[in-house]
């Protein structure tokens, strides 16, 4: 038997307004080079100046994860030519990361398991080169260089492609739980690069690893390790020996493959950046920080699960967010009913998100609407399908589903002095089915409650009616017979 | 005239700028030809810059003074090239911010003093525009890297000009021309905009044809600046009031170490007889000791062609400035050959727009950053820096000022070293343990060869210590004639 052994490097985006050393833009999406300066272009003479902020979130990041901190912020120049990077080296941090030796807990069965955090550091991201095929040359966009990057590196804890895509949806959940960072994938604001190998199950020593690049999305890093797994392990029972390489993962074949091998073994030549002298990192800002760090999910579910007695499951599907867990407690506080909440939070929310493909973040819910729902159904004015169908509505029209309710008359007759009427006139209208009743033939109730819902339009409560109904027939047979 | 001089006369109206200006682009004219202290002038924007200053230009301490500026420090929409190739026509969009403070006193800029290729050398025969020559005598260097403001300003092409020093490349100039250059304290003057030979050394300064210019200068380029985390949040005191002072009973200290073999014997005499001048004065001689220096050249290189490989490392013919021809194709990865066109584009416009000093240096800053080099050479560079400031802050305790020699030798004479680059990384051997040390130094004339050549001193202090080192300065200014003795090329 073989096990993988896993570890992930991040880089995560910093969604700071601004730049890692100057004050252009760094949101996504803007024209090409609209937002640049001499700063991050890099133009002779100029100097980096530390986003305080930048700073300041990516030791949040550290505490989340309870790491070490660094006793001093120092930079270091990595060094390469590439066209996307302006001045051919990259301010980041080498010896002495912003932090080292933290953990992050993920779900595993009913309990956690520990994942070793190795270090967390800051760096400034890179350009991005443009290619068209149709012309002999390449176009560089520089709005991307000098984005603020946390690169968060994961001891090899995991041995499991599923732990590995826990592991990244416990790193968004933090993160998104911290506001730090979009961690949208696709805009390249959380990317991630997979270490793989493989040795005997329970073995101490480790294989030799292969890094696994292009990943993007965690169904892709899952995918890939699964591949990869299965190769080297079919490699190893084969006797053959793994190679350490880079390889890409190809979405079309489902495979990975050898990455090019780069000229000669890369030398960094990094050393400490001189534009950016050492300053200390002060306890008091530490200690504000950590005063300023929200519940973070495994704290939440903890709590889910014992005050309010919800399964390990649901308290992970609902903490998963920041936004849905919030909702959620805040609707309970109004709505004393956790599981049907949840149940509501996870089949009624997450489901819409799903469908849509939208975060949690992006759908604007107020828990009062959530409430009234749920009173509608208790108290029988609506149904649970109609409520389904009314909170859909309820986010797209951004109304709360009572004024729907009400606006549309939607809601149920409940009411038996409505009702009453309508199944009197009824039972005078159909004497047959009456006596068909009356002989035992069910399909005779279940007729004159139709007819009982087609005279109201479909608004009679079905259940009510139904009891009306016998009650009524009760009557009369007694009266008849009496 | 000086700038104060200058100054004093427009503000007292005896004095027309427009006219000075004129008489200093005929001058300029006639011997910048010769001399080529400018890599280019150009009498028109000058003039319409300063008609632009007098009408709208605030009337600051420099109003309508024209100021000769190093061909590194930013000027926006001005050619800013460091005498390389590799820079063809770069015009940054932006003003270095010792340009704003000298425009904000009114003073107008002008440009491109020569200077070794991104301040690599000591004789500004690095240029890739041509050598600079030396006003005392033609046929030797000024010295460098910032010998095209040293030359400008003793040669009476300019008023008081701007140099930068990353191991001595404002004083030692200064020496080899006879006039007065300053090496302020590491993050006194901003570097926003001075194009990077090594961040951790680089200084800006004046260079100026006496002591109080000096301090003028320094006044108004000093101070701390958002824009560059290395300046220091250290107030700038009223430099000129610390002149004519008297300077009784401070202590000045000689480094033993500083008076050793292959320093010219003319130079230590003319040092000996400063001491001996600084003593009539009332001050105390000690005797220090700096044990740390005969490591100083090693380190310095080791630490300043690090930086400058990193820091060169831009130009790359991508973004700006050179780029060789045919090198603008640049196929995507995974094309044929594997990116092939775009290392071609690197090599062959770094070895086009690179000199030989520029290359070297970047060859030695990349080997000793290289894996496996890096504890043996940077990191011991490093370690021998800490030892030379803990040389200094200990002498400073014994002392007020330090006297040294600012150069071993009077100017040497162009293309006597330019094939022993060894030989000319020892002529910074008195200056450049100040930029390791990060303190501040002054050099200025003490006297002159048998051949007629100045010879400079170089006082040196703590950090922040300016006001001390104007002191001493002007006060031996006073009691001697050298500043006022200029070459015959400027009397004609």
């Amino acid at each position: 038997m073989h096990e993988p052994v896993i570890g992930l490097e991040v880089h995560v985006q910093l969604a700071t307004e601004s730049k890692l050393f100057c004050g252009c833009p760094a949101a996504f999406g803007a024209l090409p080079n609209s937002q640049t300066c001499p700063v991050c272009l890099g133009l002779p003479g100029v100097l980096p100046v530390l986003n305080q902020r930048a700073f300041e979130w990516g030791i949040k990041v550290a505490l989340a994860f309870d790491c070490e901190l660094a006793d001093s912020m120092k930079f270091d120049r990595k060094q390469y030519y590439y066209p996307d990077l302006p001045k051919n080296y990259q301010i980041s941090q080498y010896d002495r990361p912003l932090a080292r030796a933290g953990h992050l807990d993920i779900p595993a069965g009913e309990g956690t398991k520990r994942i070793g955090i190795t270090r967390v550091h800051m760096e400034e991201d890179a350009g991005k080169l443009l290619h068209d095929p149709q012309q002999p040359h390449s176009y560089v966009d520089f709005n991307r260089a000098g984005v603020p990057l946390l690169e968060i590196v994961s001891e090899p804890d995991l041995r499991s492609p599923e732990e590995a895509y826990q592991y990244l949806v416990e790193l968004k959940s933090v993160l998104r739980y911290l506001d730090v960072s979009t961690c949208n994938m696709e805009e390249g604001s959380l990317r991630c690069d997979a270490n793989i190998s493989v040795r005997p199950a329970g073995g101490a020593a480790l294989g030799t690893k292969v890094e696994i690049k292009n990943l993007n999305s965690f169904k892709f890093v899952r995918a890939a390790l699964e591949f990869e797994a299965v190769r080297q392990t079919g490699a190893l029972k084969e006797g053959w020996r793994i190679v350490q390489e880079t390889r890409l993962w190809n979405t079309k074949t489902q495979h990975t493959e050898p990455m090019r091998s780069k000229e000669g073994a890369s030398d960094y030549r990094y050393f400490p950046e001189p534009d950016l002298v050492p300053f200390g990192i002060e306890r008091s800002v530490v200690d504000r920080l950590r005063r300023e760090l929200p519940e973070l999910p495994a704290q939440r579910r903890a709590r889910y699960t014992a005050q309010y007695g919800l399964s390990a499951y649901d308290a992970h599907v609902l903490t998963q967010h920041r936004r849905i867990a919030e909702l959620f407690e805040q609707t309970v506080s109004l709505y004393a009913k956790p599981k049907p909440v949840a149940n509501w939070m996870m089949g009624g929310l997450l489901a819409y998100c799903n469908a849509k493909g939208k975060e949690p973040d992006e759908v604007a819910v107020q828990p009062a609407w959530l409430v009234h729902l749920l009173q509608a159904v208790d108290a029988g004015t609506i149904s649970g399908t109609m409520a389904k169908e009314l909170f859909v509505e309820a986010i797209e029209q951004q109304q709360d589903p009572q004024q729907i309710i009400a606006a549309r008359g939607l809601s149920q007759i409940v009411d038996d002095g409505v009702l009453g009427p309508i199944a009197d006139a009824v039972i005078a209208e159909h004497p047959k089915s009456v006596q068909d009743y009356r002989k035992g033939k069910h399909n005779a109730l279940m007729f004159l409650v139709g007819q009982c819902m087609r005279r109201s339009e479909g608004k009679a409560n079905p259940t009510q009616v139904t009891e009306l109904l016998k009650q009524k027939l009760h009557q009369q047979g007694q009266e008849v017979t009496g | 005239m000086t700038i104060h001089e200058l100054r004093a006369a427009i503000e007292g109206g005896r004095c027309d700028p427009r006219q000075v200006l004129d008489e200093l682009l005929e001058r300029i004219a006639q011997h910048n030809p010769r001399l080529h202290a400018y890599i280019r002038v150009e009498p028109e924007r000058l003039r319409a810059a300063l008609q632009e200053r007098l009408q709208r230009g605030p009337r600051g301490r420099l109003f309508g003074i024209p100021i000769t500026i190093k061909d590194n420090i930013c000027i926006q929409d001005e050619d800013t090239g460091c005498s390389s190739r590799i820079l063809t026509g770069f015009r940054p969009p932006y003003h270095a911010t010792v340009i704003e403070r000298l425009l904000a006193e009114g003073a107008v800029v002008m440009p491109r003093a020569n200077m070794d290729e991104f301040a690599f050398g000591s004789s500004t025969e690095s240029s890739h525009f041509g050598p600079t020559r030396n006003p005392w005598d033609p046929d030797r260097v000024p010295g460098g890297s910032s010998g095209g403001s040293a030359t400008a300003v003793a040669a009476d092409l300019a008023l008081g000009a701007l140099g930068t020093d990353t191991g001595g490349s404002i004083r030692q100039p200064a020496a080899f021309c006879g006039v007065v250059g300053l090496k302020p304290t590491y993050g006194r003057v901003s570097r926003y905009g001075l194009i990077a030979f090594a961040s951790s050394l680089d200084q800006i300064g004046p260079i100026t044809k006496d002591v109080q210019d000096c301090a003028l200068l320094l006044s108004v380029i000093a101070g701390q600046d958002p824009r560059d985390s290395t300046s220091a949040p250290v107030e700038v005191p009223d430099y000129p009031a610390s002149l004519g002072q008297s300077v009784s009973g401070l202590r000045f200290g000689v480094p033993k170490e500083y008076f050793v073999e292959g320093i010219d014997p003319e130079v230590r005499d003319a040092v000996e007889q400063a001491a001996k001048t600084l003593e009539r004065l009332g001050m105390r001689r000690v005797e220090v000791g700096l044990p740390h220096t005969p490591y100083a050249v090693a380190a310095y290189y080791i630490i300043a062609t690090a930086e400058a490989s990193s820091n060169l490392a831009r130009y790359d013919g991508v973004q700006y400035g050179y780029r060789a021809a045919n090198g603008s194709r640049l196929q995507a990865p995974g094309s044929r050959p594997p990116q092939g066109d775009l290392i071609e584009m690197y090599l062959r416009t770094r070895a086009e727009g690179f000199g030989p000093e520029a290359k070297r240096r970047i060859m030695l800053g990349t080997y000793v950053l290289s894996r496996g080099y890096y504890e043996a050479y940077y990191l011991k560079g490093l370690k021998v820096r800490t030892l030379i400031k803990r040389d200094f802050d200990e002498a400073f305790e014994r002392c007020d000022v330090i006297l040294t020699p600012t150069s071993p030798t009077a100017a040497f004479r162009l293309g006597e070293k330019l094939d022993n680059p060894l030989q000319m990384y020892l002529s910074d051997i008195f200056t450049i343990s100040v930029n390791l040390a990060g303190i501040p130094a002054l050099s200025m004339p003490c006297g002159f060869t048998a051949s007629k050549l100045p010879i400079g001193m170089q006082l040196l202090a703590a950090p922040f210590q300016e006001p001390r080192l104007f002191q001493v300065a002007h006060a031996y200014e006073q009691a001697t004639d050298w500043h006022r003795q200029t070459p015959a090329i400027a009397l004609n």
